[in-house]
């Protein structure tokens, strides 16, 4: 599936829920986020930390021909943010460069999780996006 | 029946030894009919990874919050939120949370403005139920269906808004962020999202003690001695002054607000909860920078 896709599709099912129903599927992502290769959780400094997330998060973007790859690191205690970066990585891993950089920046707000996580914190799933997308843009110049 | 207490030997130094229930009290009166466990964290998802059997879940944003006014709930706001809680005008309320009990304090000062009699936090936060060798559940609760009153939000007691500060000065003010952030290096807190503030620094004349330097390492408080030593020692703070306390929010402070009122039995302490994201950013309101207190102006 496309980025735009799998979007649509995303928010057509937090849409679809209650607002209950919408935290458990955050938590679903965020219990499925990906581990990281050894070749980052064995070098965390090449990580790169957002800050303008309530709990530390770091990621790592690759891009090799012309496909972006996501690597997520968040602490347990901290399943928002796990949830966030795992919709992200739902979103837009292994997708190419056009379609990641092309993603709405306001998608994170499409997702009706407002009224669950409260607009303050989903400001942190608009940094992550837009700190892939700079990774992006930088690394595929 | 009133909820017996945690007669913990180190719960007796403080001023209000009430306050305060050890993992192992909590475990011991689980099953009490007349106490309600509630988790209150930073994190919205923290509960639903786990919990303590039994704990019912209160969050800052979207329960204790007004979604449009700044400003907490209303009467009706938190009758509403008791009664989904199974929570009675005299329930005995047992609140521990992530990252110290920094949001269980917060939580607790709301419950507080209602005037609700017994609200204690866990010694130690969310951690001390783990670390006591006590597992959480995913297991919803049954919650026992519950009738509590309109109770009027109490503003005054221990609540001060913008204006009280400035007739305050020349009392002490507490600023319990971090140095950075008091001496107007940020406007925010190290690794946290801006919330927004036009100018960085602190009301004059507030000292400057950081809210975490409350706890232990192991998320529990300090010993009264080692409170005093900060706070009446180190700062020269007294209990029978007028203390308001402050932070970016209003939540930090909540913390700070706990030790200083019912740990170290200061009686008039307030929290000033409009803090630092609408202070930097009021017009005409005098601030220093810098890591010394400065002057206090006069009071208007």
């Amino acid at each position: 599936m496309s980025v735009t896709e799998t979007a649509m599709e995303l928010k057509a099912d937090f849409a679809a829920l209650s607002v209950k129903e919408r935290l458990s599927l955050l938590l679903e992502f965020s219990e499925n986020l990906p581990e990281l290769p050894p070749r980052y959780s064995e070098h965390p400094d090449l990580l790169e930390r957002v800050e303008e997330c309530q709990s530390p998060i770091y990621l790592f973007v690759e891009v090799a021909d012309a496909k972006v790859s996501l690597f997520f690191s968040a602490p347990p205690e901290a399943p928002t943010t796990r949830g966030f970066a795992g919709i992200l990585s739902e979103v837009l891993d292994g997708q190419p460069v056009a379609e990641v950089l092309a993603l709405d920046e306001d998608f994170p707000s499409t997702l009706s999780l407002a009224e669950a996580v409260s607009p303050l914190r989903l400001r942190g799933m608009r940094a992550m996006l837009a700190r892939i997308k700079r990774q992006v843009t930088e690394k595929s110049s | 029946m009133p909820v017996a207490l945690d007669s913990s030997p180190k719960f007796q130094g403080y001023a209000h030894p009430e306050v305060l229930v050890s993992a192992k009290w909590l475990n011991e009166h689980l099953g009490d009919a007349d106490i309600v466990v509630v988790e209150s964290d930073e994190d919205v998802l923290l509960y639903e990874t786990g919990h303590i059997p039994g704990a019912v879940k209160i969050d800052w944003h979207t329960d204790l919050n007004d979604p449009i006014t700044r400003d907490y709930v209303d009467a009706a706001g938190f009758k509403s939120l008791m009664e989904r809680s199974g929570i009675s005008r005299d329930t005995t309320v047992v609140i521990y949370g992530d990252k110290s009990n920094w949001w269980a304090a917060y939580a607790l000062w709301v419950f507080k403005l209602f005037g609700h009699s017994d609200v204690r936090l866990l010694d130690g936060a969310r951690e001390a139920w783990t670390g006591a060798g006590y597992e959480f559940t995913k297991d919803e609760p049954s919650i026992s269906p519950s009738e509590y009153p309109l109770v009027p939000r109490d503003d005054k007691t221990i609540r001060a808004f913008r204006d009280d500060v400035l007739a305050h000065f020349g009392n002490p003010l507490l600023d319990i962020r971090s140095l950075q952030e008091y001496t107007g290096e940020r406007t925010h807190m190290p690794d946290y999202p801006d919330e927004g503030a036009l100018r960085s620094g602190h009301i004059p004349s507030a000292v400057s003690v950081p809210w975490a330097r409350a706890v232990n390492e192991d998320q529990t408080f300090k010993s009264r001695e080692d409170l005093a030593a900060i706070y009446e020692g180190e700062k020269g703070l007294k209990p029978e002054q007028s203390v308001i306390a402050y932070c970016r929010i209003g939540e930090r402070s909540s913390h700070s607000w706990f030790v200083l009122k019912y740990l170290l039995g200061f009686d008039n302490v307030r929290n000033y909860d409009g803090s630092w994201t609408e202070w930097g950013s009021l017009v005409g309101v005098p601030i220093v920078k810098g890591a010394e207190p400065g002057l206090a102006p006069a009071a208007r």
